[in-house]
């Protein structure tokens, strides 16, 4: 049988949409096996079929996120043909952004997404026609690139900035990536308006913890990432020079 | 070595590890502010200031071991350590002299000899950066290099992000501490006399 009929249940089970059967949204026929080869062809419901002016999945803002997509580079060279389902899978999907606590596992799993094509050859090919490109090749100028590639999800440079969506859907093409350290490494870093403004935000919920009252500019660097030791530092500074100062100004008329 | 109230204090190593020393932590300080001015407003080109950075860095790290090496095999050593008697009175009123005595006719209270080359103030302050911030500072940079390696969470919180702020708020309290120091080097004979002995390793008594 070929493998890429085969579901992975388990993913399934742990997928938002676990509550389903298969029936639910394939034809009813599939409960008979041999499957017919017809039902192959069955036409399926897409995701705003069933999401759009739905009240239990209002959160997630499909609407806003499909008028973000059809700005994207996706939908402007592919097409109806790139539907959701190319990189959320239906049967797997976790809405990890929301749910996980570690930044960590929120960037791998999304970054498995576009990479699934992006760093596949035999994906990528069937998708575009083209060979895939090389993904550490390109990204050569970036500096610490593993690190980089565990700890930054591919859309935080990779798309425009939507401040009310999680997730802006509108991926753009390569000329238009962020390219600039300063975009992420300084006090109104964009990362601030994706994932780390809602982890931010979360975890201060959850506990209120000190650390992340005083901080909230992990991505720039030394110790103005805490502006409070900035301020303390910029005061310090001052009454040194001024110490030195006044102890200088009585050394010199000491001294007449 | 003692010649007409001369004692000669610094020798050639430790004269060559000073300069060493100091233009090293005085690229390091400038190069450090500008990359903590932002990545486009410093004032040095960002990668510039990062390479320059990591290079100073590495020299000031080698220097430190001249320094350390120096003063296991060479009795130099012998002027950092600290008694416990007097353990806070000697310091206070050293600072005392500094800031009221000196201007009241009051005599140094320590005055150097060849038996002390630091007053009770300054080894303290000399073994607080040389013993606890340079080694601190060294460690944490070099972790920065290789950030791979620092532990990824300390209590919930990002280990490269206490590691970072360590490491420029030590940079910070050392570039306080250099300020004080050139400041304090020109108490002496006549506000040059001190940095003559930088160059010359004698010291006016």
């Amino acid at each position: 049988m070929n493998p890429y009929y085969i579901l992975d249940t388990v993913a399934m089970r742990q997928g938002v949409h676990n509550q389903f059967d298969c029936t639910d949204c394939h034809s009813y026929e599939y409960s008979t096996y041999p499957h017919k080869a017809e039902l192959k062809l069955e036409p399926l419901a897409t995701c705003l079929d069933c999401h759009a002016g739905d009240e239990a999945t209002a959160k997630y803002q499909f609407e806003k996120i499909d008028v973000e997509f059809k700005k994207s580079i996706h939908y402007q060279v592919y097409g109806e043909n790139f539907t959701c389902s190319k990189c959320h899978s239906q049967h797997t999907y976790r809405p990890i952004a929301r749910t996980s606590a570690q930044v960590t596992e929120i960037v791998k799993f999304d970054n498995n997404m576009c990479l699934a094509c992006h760093n596949d050859m035999k994906e990528y090919k069937l998708m575009s026609g083209r060979n895939n490109p090389q993904i550490r090749q390109i990204h050569d100028w970036l500096p610490n690139q593993e690190l980089h590639f565990d700890n930054v999800r591919c859309i935080e440079c990779h798309t425009e900035v939507v401040d009310g969506l999680m997730v802006s859907h509108n991926i753009e093409g390569r000329d238009k990536a962020s390219l600039k350290c300063a975009e992420c490494h300084s006090t109104n870093s964009r990362l601030k308006a994706s994932l780390y403004k809602y982890q931010n935000l979360q975890k201060r919920a959850q506990d209120g913890s000190l650390k992340n009252v005083l901080s909230n500019e992990s991505y720039v660097i030394g110790t103005h990432q805490i502006p409070i030791l900035k301020i303390i530092s910029y005061i310090i500074f001052f009454a040194v020079f001024a110490g030195i100062v006044v102890h200088g100004f009585f050394r010199m008329i000491n001294k007449k | 070595m003692n010649s007409n109230n001369k004692l000669y204090f610094y020798p050639l190593w430790l004269r060559i590890w000073h300069g060493i020393n100091a233009l090293g932590i005085i690229m390091l300080i400038i190069t450090g502010l500008s990359m903590n001015a932002g990545v486009e407003s410093s004032f040095i080109k960002f990668n510039v200031a990062v390479n320059m950075h990591n290079i100073s860095g590495i020299v000031v790290t080698l220097n430190y071991l001249l320094f350390l090496i120096g003063n296991i095999i060479t009795d130099n050593s012998k002027f950092y350590i600290v008694k416990p008697k007097g353990f806070l009175k000697r310091p206070m009123k050293q600072a005392y002299y500094y800031i009221w005595g000196m201007f009241h006719g009051m005599k140094a209270p320590y005055p150097l000899s060849e038996k002390r080359k630091f007053n009770p103030l300054q080894k303290y302050f000399y073994v607080l950066v040389m013993y606890l911030a340079v080694p601190i500072i060294i460690l944490t940079g070099f972790a920065l290099l290789f950030p791979e390696l620092i532990f990824e969470k300390i209590y919930n919180i990002s280990g490269v992000l206490i590691t970072a702020v360590l490491h420029s708020a030590l940079g910070f309290i050392i570039s306080v501490f250099l300020i004080i120091h050139i400041y304090v080097s020109s108490i002496g004979k006549s506000p040059l006399e001190n940095f003559k002995s930088i160059i010359t390793g004698w010291h006016h008594i």
